[in-house]
């Protein structure tokens, strides 16, 4: 009996139409595949993405040259120098990322007490030449600025977890 | 004081009577938390970081304030002992301010970490937290007063140990604040340890604020070469570069104490002054070559003048703050080129009794001897500011009882009391100290020499000479101390003389103090004329400082000197290097007399860069090793030399290390043959008072402006006019003015045997009459020759 079923499976290319049966089901199904980079899949509000540096509203950098991220970084990623400022503030006159060296650990984010610099949801970039791979102050800033809407939204919905 | 015994945490441990708990837990290794308790300075117990338990006590009682009794039960950390710290740390951080990320002492704070140890984990106290004005305190020593936890170490510190009641406290309760009350910048040379004793941030290092974190620095040891002593200190390195220094403690010499000068120095290693490469001067402009080439360009021209001049028209002066190991290269160098001309002391002037002094200079006496003493002789010293360390034991003395005498002049604002002052004019000193000798004299138990009974025949006694000699006799443990313009002065050898005189007769011992870190070390490494190493003989001694600077001389080789601030006559030595053939500089610094008249400048590594050994006052042979990397091309002198011997093709420069430097020298100290000072002779005739009445120029070295370090340290020299007033300005005597018919303020011209400068007018009744204060040291004042002579005023 058992070899007659065999015989007729066989035959019959039932295993086969078992798979396309699946295949079938994904046909018919809704796609889920992303056109990047015209679409993105969305991210975690914890995505650990590309360095930023963060200003408050009026302006003034956050940094406050701390060096607490620098201690804290594994991957000895993160150099600073620091000076007073002109007012008397303590500033960094040098904070610079190597991305070569950087794991995205997040343990900068973590270890920093006024939020100034912050991994961002952005992570699709890309270096043409040597030396960029190294994130200055004034790039940080910058990506800071262009993303601070995204940057503030993150926070805002995991604050309560932090 | 009786033994006895506690137990602490179970343990049983030796004590006596009058030592706190807190003490004898320390000696046993058992830590107990505090913030206002400080082993070298009094007990306030204002903190209550401290509190333990003791048995049949009912309260827990503070460690620093409790008296060791005999069967005491102590116990740090118990549930009690823990809980009351806990809350005595809660009241602390309630005014404390949560700012650990831009504090400078975040890191190595004392209050950060003893949060961690005995904090609780939330604050009960929601109220807003009081903040306090800030206050400039000068230029060394940055202020955050609202982090201030009064602890008053450092009003203690000033009380105490630095002897100016500077800092204090201020209202009470919670509206206590510390600072000046009138606002003005610290004068203390060694307000910089407030800075260490603060266990907070509220006072910090102002040259170093923000520019590194405790945890990225490496401490390394090192020595301090600004002065006689050699306080011993950390250096804290970041990536090759010295970022701070900080005291060692040495119980010997400076305790856990440093000066401000020691501490701010670093500041001069980085100056844009700093030589970099090799220079020659080619057609009379500098050009940048390779060690290679400048080497070989010195070695080749000191031969050519060696050939057509002979050796003896080459010289060598030498920083006396140069390495041990420096020294015994620079003469063997010299010696093995066939010249004894050698020498370190660029300052002195008299040379007469080479050849009856002693093995080397030596305050013959540890610190804490010093500070033993009932009564101190200071001649011609300001030791509070040019030997910080040995300042502050002459205070410890003071303190104790000590009747403290000076002989200056200049009446220096000490931080000890004087019992006795007399202020002279510098030619007069050496008739004051015949009076002094000859009212000892008087004393029928004293024996002296005929020789000298007979020069002090005629010699007139005032009150204050028998006031002196009175007290000198009258203590069992007295010492007589010289300092730098004792040592500098045109008449030091009588100086000596009769200092060395007046100790025997009054049983006292004698002391000196150098100028410069290794004064003692260049006499034993054999870089003076007249010695070899270790008080060999040489068979023809050859040209002391000054004579090789007058006798203008073919070559020089210069290590680490600015002839202009260095030198005793910085009009003398600079036509002396315009006029030699071939000037080769061994320098730290670019100097504008060097780069004018010098053919080749060899970049040196400074103190912390180079290994090496330096021998203090008090006989210690201090080795310190290279910490931190050499400036871009420099490199350590004793290389430099060893190089240049190597290229002479000289015997015995095939040194591999300092240390073999080093050891070979050690052997050498160990076959030492004591060379006893003989008496040098002296005449009634030199012992008369001056008869003249012309003005008398005192040229003391501001204390900042000693070495060519210091000169480039950017807050000492801010910090140098707090200290010093304005130093480039003719200090005189109100009375002497009023007959010269100047005005304070007023522009005057000053004119010496060589050289005349114009300098503003300063009413100054610290002098006497006829001396007149202008220091030497300082680019203002190059100008001028002799820092002790004659000099006339003219509108």
């Amino acid at each position: 009996m058992q070899r007659l079923i065999q015989y007729i499976k066989t035959f019959s290319l039932w295993e086969l139409l078992v798979g396309l049966k699946l295949t079938g089901r994904f046909l018919f199904a809704k796609k889920i595949t992303v056109q990047f980079p015209e679409e993105k899949t969305p991210t975690s509000v914890r995505f650990r993405g590309i360095h930023a540096q963060r200003r408050y509203p009026n302006g003034e950098e956050r940094c406050i040259a701390c060096k607490l991220c620098e201690a804290v970084c594994p991957a000895l990623a993160i150099t600073i120098e620091a000076e007073p400022r002109m007012d008397g503030s303590r500033r960094t006159t040098l904070y610079e990322i190597d991305l070569f060296k950087c794991v995205y650990c997040g343990f900068c984010e973590e270890a920093c007490p006024v939020d100034a610099i912050v991994l961002t949801g952005f992570h699709d970039y890309h270096f043409e030449n040597r030396g960029e791979n190294i994130l200055t102050k004034e790039k940080l800033l910058a990506i800071g600025d262009k993303f601070e809407p995204q940057i503030a939204a993150d926070r805002a919905v995991d604050a309560a977890y932090r | 004081m009786a033994d006895i015994e506690i137990e602490i945490d179970g343990k049983t441990l030796k004590a006596t009577t009058d030592t706190m708990v807190i003490q004898v837990a320390d000696e046993a290794g058992i830590y107990i938390p505090r913030f206002c308790y400080h082993k070298h300075l009094s007990v306030a117990a204002n903190c209550r970081m401290c509190l333990v338990e003791v048995e049949k006590s009912g309260k827990p009682l503070p460690a620093c304030a409790t008296p060791c009794m005999p069967g005491m039960k102590v116990f740090t950390k118990s549930p009690k002992a823990l809980a009351a710290q806990k809350a005595v740390m809660e009241f602390l951080l309630i005014n404390h301010p949560l700012d650990c990320p831009i504090c400078d002492q975040g890191g190595e704070c004392e209050l950060q970490d003893l949060t961690m140890g005995f904090g609780g984990p939330k604050s009960f106290f929601n109220e807003g937290k009081r903040s306090v004005k800030d206050k400039d305190i000068g230029p060394l020593i940055e202020t955050e007063m609202t982090r201030c936890i009064q602890c008053t170490r450092c009003v203690r510190f000033g009380a105490e140990v630095a002897g100016m009641r500077e800092l204090g406290a201020t209202s009470r309760g919670e509206d206590m604040e510390i600072g000046t009350y009138v606002e003005h910048a610290m004068k203390s040379e060694v307000s910089g340890n407030v800075i260490d004793i603060c266990p907070v941030g509220a006072l910090t290092s102002k040259p170093f604020r923000f520019s590194a974190r405790a945890w990225e620095l490496e401490q390394r040891p090192t020595v301090s070469q600004h002065d006689c002593l050699g306080s011993n200190l950390y250096a804290h390195v970041r990536n090759g570069k010295v970022m701070r220094l900080v005291p060692r403690e040495n119980m010997t010499i400076n305790e856990t104490w440093i000066s401000d000068r020691d501490r701010f120095s670093y500041e001069g290693l980085y100056h844009t002054d700093r030589t970099t490469k090799p220079l020659i001067k080619k057609n009379g402009t500098w050009q940048e070559v390779t060690w290679q080439t400048a080497i070989e360009f010195t070695v080749s021209r000191v031969q050519q003048i060696i050939k057509i001049h002979g050796a003896e028209e080459i010289g060598a002066l030498a920083s006396p703050s140069s390495s041990l190991e420096e020294f015994y290269l620079l003469q063997k160098l010299m010696r093995g080129l066939g010249s004894s001309n050698v020498d370190h002391r660029l300052r002195q002037t008299d040379f007469s009794d080479d050849g009856s002094l002693p093995a080397y200079p030596s305050l013959g006496m540890t610190l804490a001897e010093l500070a033993q003493k009932e009564a101190i002789f200071l001649i011609g010293s300001n030791i509070q500011k040019e030997q910080p360390s040995a300042g502050l034991r002459v205070r410890k003395a003071f303190l104790k009882g000590a009747k403290i005498m000076a002989l200056n002049c200049y009446d220096y604002d000490f931080h000890f009391d004087l019992s006795e002052k007399q202020i002279v004019s510098p030619d007069e000193i050496v008739a004051a100290l015949a009076g002094i000798l000859k009212a000892l004299s008087l004393n029928a138990t004293v024996m002296m020499d005929d020789a000298v009974t007979a020069a002090i025949a005629d010699v007139s006694v005032n009150e204050q000479h028998a006031a002196i000699a009175k007290q000198l006799q009258a203590s069992q443990n007295a010492v007589v101390i010289l300092g730098n313009m004792a040592m500098n002065h045109p008449e030091a050898a009588l100086i000596r003389t009769l200092a060395a005189a007046i100790a025997k007769a009054a049983g006292a011992q004698y002391g000196l103090l150098t100028e410069g870190a290794n004064a003692a070390g260049a006499w034993f490494a054999g870089a003076i004329p007249h010695r070899g190493v270790a008080n060999a003989s040489v068979l023809k001694p050859g040209l002391n400082a000054q004579s090789m600077l007058t006798k203008r001389l073919q070559a020089y080789f210069l290590l680490n000197v600015e002839p202009d601030l260095d030198c005793a006559n910085p009009v003398v030595a600079t036509e002396a290097l315009a006029t030699a053939e071939f000037v080769v500089s061994l320098s730290l610094f670019r100097n504008s007399v060097i780069d004018q008249h010098a053919d080749v400048i060899l970049p040196i590594a400074a103190f912390v860069e180079k290994s090496g050994t330096l021998v203090n006052s008090a006989d210690e042979w201090q080795t310190f090793r290279g910490i931190a990397l050499p400036h871009e091309e420099s490199r350590p002198a004793w290389k430099v030399l060893r190089v240049l011997g190597n290229i002479f093709e000289l015997d015995g420069f095939d040194y591999a290390s300092s240390e073999e430097i080093h050891h070979e020298l050690k052997l050498m100290a160990a076959k030492l043959a004591p060379i006893r000072a003989v008496s040098h002779p002296m005449t009634a005739s030199q012992l008369k008072a001056p008869s003249t009445q012309s003005l008398y120029r005192i040229g003391a070295i501001p204390i900042y402006s000693g070495d060519s370090l210091v000169r480039r340290a950017k807050a000492l020299q801010a910090a140098q006019p707090i200290l010093e007033g304005i130093v480039a300005s003719v200090r005189i005597h109100p009375a002497t003015a009023a007959k010269l018919q100047l005005q304070e303020g007023e522009m005057v011209t000053v004119k010496q045997k060589q050289g005349q400068i114009r300098l503003p007018v300063r009413l100054d009744d610290k002098s006497s009459e006829r001396g007149v204060y202008i220091a030497g040291g300082i680019i203002e004042t190059s100008g001028l020759s002799e820092l002790y002579g004659a000099l006339e005023l003219q509108k």
